[in-house]
């Protein structure tokens, strides 16, 4: 059967040894061993190792400035918390010396109104006295003139009393009528 | 059986040949002659490898800046998976760093190299050469013995390595040779051959669902139903293909960390 199947004869054994193969495999791959450890590996470890140290000292500055963060955070917030504190002190402060401030204004405003009103009583007090004692001897004045009058004429019957009365309205007539002087 | 004779009586004089070994041997087809000696593709494509990822790691790290640009991101991303899920996890964070060069060029010129398998125009996994991965296997031989040797001196390593702890004397008469067969003469071998073999075996399927199918068309019959069902087939392995060469780079990187690992271990 196998007469029908064409076979290359003399073929190499596929597991024999073949120097210059085997120098060569040596040879390349060493060249190649020596270039990756030469120039490819150091780059690659040197990078490693820098970005290693770039990442933890991001890291270690991240920390820091996480730490001031908080810290001015907290700083603030005790300030806010002072100012706070601060000022309800000075509104209570302000709302009592308000409230001081109206009572004095009301005690002031209340002697002064006390005051006007007692001056104002004095004053009416006085002008009364004064009032009084002008109209006293005016009406004394009055009162003798009148009386002096009265005296003047008897008054014994009716006819005299009307003749007094009517004389009297005369002469003030007439004094009306000729000058401008006052009835005494 | 019935199968392959139906085809190869009706492919008589022709046939179909088979992927094998064959198509894994490019001396025959040398690209071009450098001082005398042949050079082949898959040599072309080692060095091929190893350029791009250095002009990966060196454009990105060109203006290496603590705030990193798109690519620069992209292979801080590259070079930080190797050195802090199979370095630092691994060996732990003492002594992990004078490694990480080693595994993180080991890792993607392994990744790089097994994916040519996949990248249009180039589509050979370069470490289907088996020479190349035993060069590498050989090195992390080399590399994590030399380590356990300065480290504990050479008794010291050699009781490290082959004593285990915490077993009764009377089973080290069979357990010390064993410990040493397995840990300091298999280990380079079965690191060399998983990666070689899980190459090879993945773009020897491959081929033979791609060229399988091509056949299978030409055919005709049933073959127009079994071609491109071959195809179809062909791309369901080759996303297979891209875990696998994602998958040996880590398991070939991540092994050489645990040898060294365990070769700087206190006890065994």
């Amino acid at each position: 059967m196998t007469d029908h199947i064409v076979v290359a004869a003399a073929v190499e054994n596929p597991l024999g040894f073949v120097p210059v193969e085997f120098a060569l495999s040596l040879v390349t791959f060493g060249i190649l061993f020596f270039l990756i450890w030469k120039f490819v590996a150091p780059r690659f470890e040197q990078t490693f190792a820098e970005r290693t140290q770039a990442i933890e000292g991001g890291i270690a500055a991240a920390e820091s400035k996480q730490a001031e963060a908080d810290a001015k955070l907290a700083e603030l917030e005790k300030q806010l918390g002072d100012a706070r504190h601060e000022a309800a002190r000075i509104r209570e402060e302000a709302r009592e010396q308000g409230a001081r401030i109206v009572a004095e204004m009301r005690e002031t405003a209340q002697a002064e109104s006390s005051r006007i009103v007692e001056h104002g009583k004095a004053q009416i007090e006085a002008e009364r006295q004064q009032a009084i004692t002008s109209l006293r001897a005016e009406v004394g004045t009055l009162a003798t003139g009148l009386a002096g009058r009265i005296v003047g004429e008897s008054l014994e019957d009716e006819a005299r009393q009307s003749r007094v009365v009517e004389r009297f309205l005369t002469d003030l007539e007439a004094q009306n009528g000729t000058t401008t002087g006052s009835v005494n | 059986m019935t199968m392959k004779t139906g085809i190869t009586m009706a492919a008589e004089g022709e046939g179909y040949v088979a992927p094998g070994p064959a198509s894994f041997d490019f001396s025959e087809v040398p690209l071009f002659e450098l001082g005398g000696l042949a050079v082949t593709k898959p040599m072309v494509q080692l060095v091929l490898g190893a350029v791009i990822v250095f002009a990966f790691f060196y454009a990105a790290f060109r203006r290496a800046s603590i705030v990193p640009g798109r690519l620069q991101f992209a292979g801080e991303a590259a070079y930080g998976m190797v050195r802090n899920s199979i370095g630092r996890d691994i060996i732990g964070s003492k002594d992990f760093a004078k490694f990480v060069p080693y595994l993180v060029a080991l890792f993607f010129f392994l990744l790089i190299n097994n994916a040519f398998a996949s990248i249009p125009a180039i589509q050979f996994p370069t470490f289907s050469r088996a020479s190349m991965a035993y060069a590498l296997a050989g090195l992390s031989w080399v590399i994590y013995n030399g380590v356990g040797i300065h480290k504990h001196g050479l008794i010291g390593y050699l009781k490290l390595q082959s004593v285990p702890s915490g077993v009764s004397p009377v089973m080290y008469p069979l357990l010390v040779p064993l410990e040493f067969f397995s840990n300091i003469l298999v280990r380079p071998a079965t690191l060399a051959l998983r990666l070689f073999a899980n190459m090879f075996a993945g773009h020897l399927l491959l081929i033979l669902f791609s060229t399988g199918g091509l056949f299978l068309i030409e055919y005709g019959g049933i073959g127009y139903v079994a071609g491109p069902l071959a195809w179809v087939l062909a791309i369901a392995i080759s996303f297979l293909e891209l875990l696998v060469q994602f998958l040996q780079a880590y398991v070939f990187t991540l092994l050489n960390a645990m040898y060294i690992s365990g070769a700087l271990a206190d006890e065994h």
